[in-house]
């Protein structure tokens, strides 16, 4: 019996990192929103690694800051331990990655969508797609409750139609034993959405108390505080430890001789999954004359013994997984709380959807994150943002938000995935950017904030912070254009003095500071050159020149 | 595969000859020739294996025998558009190849577009660009070397130096952008030395092509030299000899100088585009007008200026004036008439010209006339060199590219050197890697993310 209950103008259908971002956002635009998640104790569950950014993920994260979206705040505020990646390569590619607390991580993001005006979450199963028309009505739940809409945007993550699988264990599920949707799956074929099957895993997770530390290396936060969020307002930060520890021959071998029992060999697994994130059991077969692994064990969070066991992600029979575990140092009397696992689910061929990440034939209807063959929390997130936007400037009437391949990494991405489709679950990587100079961690906000508030997501108080920074950069950037020093014995004593080469004219302050050996600090202390807030710190300087200058 | 609808065109040369060859090609190709091709057997041409001659007949719509034929079905991909292809070897002449064209597009073929077999060869991925263009550069080329240069190509000499240097280049960004993207995992680092050592050796090879390049224009197109020398010195004769050595005038045509007539002759193997001063009615107007500056910027457009000079006079004003006029261009001096009694003239030219660019000849005897035809190669070709063992690009567009692939890894190896950062370091590479790669009509980007999972241990 199926009951009309209640209109939205937004359904947003899972509460994942895409789903949570792309209701924040229809929510905060002023329209009314449904958050479906099929368990509320589980929304922005971190279902892999305990950790947000990395390589291209960073920037994603940051643009998502910049564009109000809600990711970044929520990671600085759950972080645990933060890094600067790739710092000896280039402004370009330096990348924040942080370690989340994951349990807090999803009280965080559970405390902003309950508290959202506009925004109602709920614990519902939704079976059914309802479309006239070629155009999206509503959704249906398995309680046969319709929820009327104008828009649906599928978040469903690796829910849909999903199977684990590990060693001869074999059932349907979502991740971490959750819930799997299996009637949607069939409703959107019936409305003539193409599906595919993808395949992703997780390795396992195992008690703190049995591992060996001092047998492993240890690997630190930076010294340096960073955030994520353009207006963190995070001055201080306790980090804890990552470890990183080796597997060895005697880990391969038990692999090697096991292999018929892993869901990957043995005819489970039917989907395509991923090159960059193989499990264990295909980087020994695939690598055969790479004599270890690195593996890293983190932490999911300051309130559990849980650790992470990164670079070990698996198939095998549980009892195997134990078995090699065992054989790496500082893991010789592990305990295993949670087997690694293979997951089976079906997604969209991102080629139906358009760059506003709509349907092409289906009007309303929107997918973001792994539904469209991605992989990650990060761009899951990014994806759902433009979604949320999206649908709502559907209903406005206005142009949709379509990023740029030159303006954000969220550009690069959705344009990837509707104009060249992916063949394996899509990862942001920084060498798919062909403007990756441009796309960097430390401007993600002087690109993106200003569409950020013609749309409406950034807030005043975000917009005053951020004009006021630009102002600043703006105003050292005119002093150090105008302001020229001269070829004097005086000048010329400073430069060689700083292991730089005497002035023969005169120059202005900018093109000094190109001079690979010179730096802001030394401006200041030998022309003067104007103080400049830590808001500000060296951003700005990138803009003189993309030369290393520190 | 590209799914493409079926075209048909005769591919042999028109004008009477012994054979003819119509080809069909796409996905229809065996069912319109079916259609129109009965086999002496009376068997169907799809019972035979592919790439079998059949003999038999065409017959029109109303059963009516047109012509006496080999039929041959190639199966795709084995064939020249790696689509299913008929061809159908008829009499030459143009009766009957109409005819049966006409019955090939009354059966469902459509007139192929000039050049679209090659087209589809190179879409289907049968051939490359280099090896597309090169089909043209054979079909267009001017003198022997031209087209060895061409055939070349198209067996993918090219393609596969320039796979060589692409690959050396891919995998140096390949490992700078694995270390950039999997800052975790256990890639061993890239050093300079690695990424400075490959773009040297890159920047090497890619300087070896160009400096064929220019060959390779010149065999294409043909090495502009202009004939200059006063009244009565011989130039007519030496022209002469030279036409007649070679029996290979090609062409006549008035040049678009009104006052000069280019030949396009070959000497020594080197195609010559001659303009040929001793075409000008009154020559010592010429030689008045070379302080005029249209006759200086006709000098400046030749590639090559051949001065004829008497050995039997000292030089006159007139050669004066010739010998200032091309002064720091490429000159070559052919002092003519050394049968009649030495050069009296060669040890004072030599004060004003390298020894090498003075060749003493006869052009009534012949003699001296090879070493004029020796020079000339070596001119094109440069010393040393041997013409079989290069690979000459004469390609206009795969020239340009090159050009700005060598000037995109000077600045790598700038970049390199100053030791720039990684993301400022891939930037030029990675162009260098996509102007090569769109010599040979490959992409880039995909390749890198593609080697990277190959080459690298990465993931979770």
């Amino acid at each position: 019996m199926s009951v009309i209950v209640d209109r939205y103008d937004v359904v947003v259908i899972g509460a994942g990192h895409a789903g949570v971002e792309a209701s924040l956002a229809a929510a905060r635009l002023g329209y009314k929103t449904l958050l479906a998640t099929l368990s509320l104790d589980n929304i922005a569950l971190m279902p892999c690694n305990p950790s947000v950014g990395g390589s291209a993920k960073g920037q994603l994260v940051g643009e998502i800051d910049a564009l109000g979206g809600q990711m970044g705040i929520s990671a600085d505020e759950a972080c645990i331990q933060m890094r600067m990646l790739n710092t000896g390569k280039g402004y370009a590619v330096h990348s924040l990655r942080a370690q989340a607390d994951k349990p807090f991580y999803h009280v965080i993001m559970k405390r902003v969508v309950e508290n959202q005006a506009n925004l109602d979450v709920k614990q519902v199963m939704i079976d059914k797609l309802l479309v006239r028309n070629d155009e999206v009505v509503g959704v249906e739940a398995e309680t046969g409750e319709i929820f009327e809409t104008d828009s649906v945007i599928l978040c469903t993550g690796t829910y849909l139609r999903s199977k684990i699988v590990f060693g001869s264990v074999n059932y349907e599920s979502g991740p971490n034993g959750l819930r799997t949707a299996n009637k949607l799956s069939e409703s959107l074929l019936e409305a003539g959405v193409e599906l595919r099957r993808f395949k992703t895993g997780t390795p396992a997770r195992v008690d703190r108390r049995s591992l060996d530390f001092s047998r492993m290396q240890i690997q630190e936060g930076d010294a340096q505080l960073h955030n994520f969020s353009y207006i963190s307002t995070i001055t201080r930060r306790d980090q804890v430890p990552c470890w990183l520890t080796y597997t060895t021959p005697v880990t391969h071998q038990i692999i090697k001789d096991n292999l018929v029992r892993s869901g990957m060999f043995n005819g489970l697994v039917e989907g395509v999954g991923p090159r960059y994130c193989p499990s264990i059991e295909s980087k020994i077969i695939r690598f055969r004359d790479k004599e270890r692994h690195q593996l890293f064990i983190e932490p999911e969070g300051l309130n559990t013994n849980e650790m992470y066991v990164q670079g070990m992600s698996s198939a095998l029979p549980a009892d195997v997984q134990v078995q090699f575990m065992q054989t790496i140092p500082g893991l010789e009397h592990v305990k295993m709380m949670r087997p690694g696992y293979a997951i089976d689910y079906d997604c969209l061929d991102p080629l139906q959807l358009k760059s506003s990440l709509e349907h092409k034939r289906i009007r309303g209807l929107f997918s973001a994150g792994q539904s469209n063959g991605t992989s990650g929390y990060e761009e899951a997130a990014g994806q759902g943002l433009v979604a949320g936007i999206n649908a709502v400037q559907r209903l406005r009437h206005k142009e949709p938000l379509v990023l740029g391949r030159n303006e954000a990494y969220i550009g690069v991405l959705i344009d990837d995935l509707v104009t060249k489709g992916t063949n394996e679950p899509y990862r942001m990587m920084t060498s798919r950017a062909e403007y990756r100079l441009l796309l960097r961690q430390d401007n993600g906000d002087l690109r993106l904030t200003e569409k950020g508030r013609e749309i409406g997501l950034v807030t005043d108080d975000r917009w005053r912070q951020f004009t006021g920074k630009r102002s600043e950069i703006e105003r050292v950037m005119h002093f150090l254009e105008t302001t020229a020093v001269s070829p004097t014995e005086e000048t010329n004593a400073k430069l060689v003095s700083a292991g730089s080469v005497p002035l023969k004219k005169g120059e202005n302050l900018a093109t000094l500071l190109k001079r690979s050996e010179m730096s802001y600090d030394k401006l200041q202390a030998f022309f003067g050159a104007p103080e400049i807030s830590d808001v500000v710190g060296n951003r700005w300087k990138y803009n003189v020149n993309m030369k290393d200058i520190s | 595969m590209i799914q493409e609808d079926t075209i048909s065109a005769v591919t042999t040369a028109p004008g009477n000859a012994a054979v003819g060859v119509i080809r069909i090609s796409g996905p229809e190709a065996l069912k319109t020739a079916e259609r129109m091709f009965f086999a002496a057997s009376g068997k169907k041409l799809q019972s035979y294996p592919s790439h079998t001659m059949v003999y038999g007949f065409i017959r029109d719509e109303k059963g009516a025998d047109i012509d006496e034929v080999f039929a041959v079905y190639m199966k795709g991909p084995r064939s020249y558009t790696a689509e299913d292809v008929v061809e159908i070897q008829c009499h030459g002449g143009v009766q009957s190849l109409r005819h049966i064209l006409r019955l090939a597009y009354f059966y469902g073929a459509r007139p192929a577009e000039p050049g679209e077999f090659t087209k589809r060869a190179f879409l289907n991925g049968r051939i490359d660009l280099v090896q597309a263009e090169a089909v043209m550069d054979i079909i267009n080329s001017k003198s022997s070397a031209a087209l060895k240069v061409a055939l070349q190509q198209q067996e993918g000499f090219l393609s596969g130096k320039l796979k060589e240097i692409r690959k050396e280049l891919r995998d140096v960004i390949v490992h700078l952008e694995a270390v950039i993207d999997y800052p975790e995992e256990d890639i061993e680092d890239v050093t300079y030395k690695e990424v400075a050592d490959a773009i040297g050796r890159a920047k090497e090879e890619t300087e070896t092509l160009l400096q064929g390049t220019h060959t390779g224009k010149i065999l294409k197109e043909g090495l502009r030299t202009v004939i200059v020398g006063r009244p009565n010195v011989g130039k007519s004769s030496l022209l002469n000899t030279l036409l007649k050595e070679d029996r290979a005038l090609v062409s006549e045509f008035e040049g678009t100088t009104r006052d000069v007539i280019e030949e396009q002759l070959v000497i020594g193997g080197v195609p010559v585009l001659l303009a040929d001063t001793a075409g000008i009615h009154d020559t010592e107007d010429f030689v008045e007008k070379l302080g005029v500056e249209r006759s200086r910027a006709f000098l400046d457009k030749a590639e090559l200026i051949m001065v004829v000079m008497d050995g039997t006079s000292p030089l006159t004003a007139d050669d004066e004036t010739i010998l200032t006029a091309v002064r720091g261009k490429n000159t070559v001096f052919v002092v003519n008439k050394t049968d009649l009694a030495e050069s009296m003239i060669t040890n004072t030219l030599a004060q004003q010209a390298p020894r090498e660019n003075i060749i003493e000849i006869s052009a009534k005897t012949r003699e001296g006339i090879d070493l004029l035809e020796n020079w000339l190669k070596e001119f094109v070709y440069g010393s040393g060199r041997q013409a079989e063992e290069e690979i000459y690009i004469q390609n206009e567009r795969q020239i340009s590219l090159l050009q700005q692939a060598h000037e995109s890894l000077c600045d790598a190896a700038d970049a390199a050197a100053n030791r720039l950062p990684y993301d400022c370091l891939t930037i030029d590479v990675d162009r260098t890697l996509t102007l090569m790669g769109e010599i040979t009509g490959e992409t880039v980007r995909d390749e890198i993310i593609n080697e990277i999972f190959s080459r690298f241990c990465v993931g979770k």
